[in-house]
């Protein structure tokens, strides 16, 4: 294998099956924004520290800056794109307008997808529990008591 | 980041065959830690040798009734697995204490172990750092040291461990299981992680041809009496300045046996069994309490920004001393410490 190599890769990005072919240190964030066109995935920090890259792999949300593309081969990769269905927003993304839960928005993807996988794992109940399950997604607009608003009223409706 | 090459490990034999073929390579598991250094410069392997897909992801019973963690189970899994919450809830805490959801998702059992000090002069490639460049120098010594060692420190480092993690797996008397060329083994806790020494840049004791497979936990998990607490510059999602985990077993209320460890004071957990003898036989109140932290901390020694750790950890032993005791441990989610 020659340095320059790329590897093959297949990845059912928001219900799309699709066959790609990338550079090993190419990371599943870069892979979204640059070579997919996805840009709803935002980079903020780019080393894991503030939550804007976050999507959800298999279901689960992860940092999408720092996971390499290639480690994700053959997982099912959903970004804030994939949420809404027949042009229906996804609860979340409805509760974050009823709630104006975002200022700039530019953290508001990450905001979205690590709710979705926040109501999914089911740890939290309480608006605590929901800001400490939530500490891994910094809104520097400080819009947080609207972002834990927003994410009380998706769970009431899970 | 460099250009790499890139291979799966088919299995652990695969790996350690792998790994044991070209120094400059590197295993990645969830690579949170790994990923970031690569961006900084800071780690450039010539290979990433990815071993996430291998089956060392299951948590099962040992023989002794203990439990085994397979060196790939996510942190978020391990800390929320019904046996570990149960059974060993002082490791369950410690795991939430650290990072965020979307890191614990991903970063691995073994990673924990093997992450790097997040000490600003190891990531700044502008400034010497021993550990980054043996012989360069500590520029920590005599810089901003205010989050560094106060407790193993050596002329060539005062970085500290970053894990929370460890810190249970210290106070529980873990133990690591490593493969290599040459079979299996099994390292103690207190000896996986090394004192900087003159040689900062050998964090743990693994051979470079060796894997991490799985911690074994012994049965007793302290999970009436335990507490795990963690002060640190913002309530959640930063690094500890001290953090102290604790396991008590009481008769009455007589101290039977205790555990006490801590974290963000030096290289590695901080355990320490002259303090835990302090403690044994003696009555669960405060002056034991206070006994055992002095104890503790007698070597402490500060740096010109971190004099204010040695109080700190001080009141940390003997607040989460008290808590473990009375049987109400530091919540994760409700950061007021009572």
């Amino acid at each position: 294998m020659s340095i320059s190599a790329k590897i093959p890769l297949s990845l059912t990005i928001n219900g799309a099956e699709m066959n790609l072919s990338v550079a090993p240190w190419t990371s599943l964030l870069d892979l979204l924004r640059e070579h997919l066109d996805l840009t709803g995935t935002k980079k903020g920090c780019d080393h894991g520290q503030c939550g804007a890259c976050t999507v959800l792999v298999e279901g689960r949300r992860i940092n999408s800056c720092l996971t390499l593309a290639v480690m994700q081969d053959g997982t099912r990769v959903t970004t804030v794109e994939g949420l809404a269905t027949d042009g229906v927003l996804h609860a979340l993304q409805q509760a974050f307008i009823d709630h104006d839960a975002f200022q700039c928005g530019y953290c508001t993807p990450g905001q979205i997808c690590s709710a979705v996988g926040l109501i999914t794992e089911g740890k939290a109940s309480s608006a605590e529990e929901i800001r400490e399950l939530m500490s891994g997604n910094i809104c520097r607009c400080g819009a947080y008591p609207n972002i834990v608003g927003a994410i009380q009223q998706a769970m009431r409706q899970s | 980041m460099i250009n790499f090459q890139y291979v799966r490990a088919r299995d652990v034999a695969d790996a350690v065959r792998l790994i044991s073929a070209d120094p400059a390579a590197k295993f990645i598991a969830g690579g949170t830690n790994l990923i970031d250094l690569m961006k900084e410069d800071v780690e450039r392997p010539s290979h990433l040798i990815d071993i996430s897909r291998l089956p060392l992801k299951t948590i099962e019973k040992t023989e002794e009734n203990g439990l085994r963690i397979g060196a790939l189970v996510p942190n978020s899994d391990v800390a929320y697995h019904l046996q570990v919450a149960q059974r060993y809830p002082m490791l369950a805490s410690a795991i939430l204490a650290g990072a965020s959801p979307q890191l614990r998702n991903v970063a691995s059992t073994g990673g924990n172990l093997l992450q790097r000090t997040r000490c600003p002069y190891f990531y700044d490639r502008a400034t010497p750092c021993n550990k980054r460049e043996a012989g360069s120098g500590c520029s920590a010594v005599t810089g901003l040291n205010r989050m560094h060692a106060i407790l193993g420190t050596s002329g060539a480092c005062i970085a500290t461990h970053p894990s929370d993690m460890c810190v249970a797996l210290a106070a529980l008397g873990a133990t690591v299981q490593v493969a290599g060329l040459t079979g299996e083994r099994t390292i103690a806790f207190p000896d996986f992680h090394r004192l900087p020494g003159d040689t900062p840049q050998r964090e743990t004791t693994l051979e470079p041809n060796e894997i991490v497979t799985a911690i074994a936990l012994p049965p007793q998990g302290f999970a009436a009496n335990y507490s795990y607490l963690k002060i640190r510059d913002r309530l959640s999602y930063a690094f500890a300045l001290v953090s102290v985990a604790v396991g008590l077993e009481l008769e009455g209320d007589r101290i039977k046996e205790a555990r006490l460890a801590l974290g963000g004071v030096a290289h590695k957990p901080w355990r320490d069994p002259t303090a835990e003898t302090a403690l044994q036989g003696q009555a669960a109140d405060r002056a034991t309490f206070t006994r055992a932290a002095d104890v503790l901390l007698r070597d402490a020694k500060a740096f010109q920004h971190n004099a204010f750790k040695i109080g700190l950890a001080h009141r940390a032993v003997v607040r989460a001393l008290t808590q473990a005791a009375n049987g109400t441990p530091q919540s994760q989610s409700n950061k007021k410490i009572a």
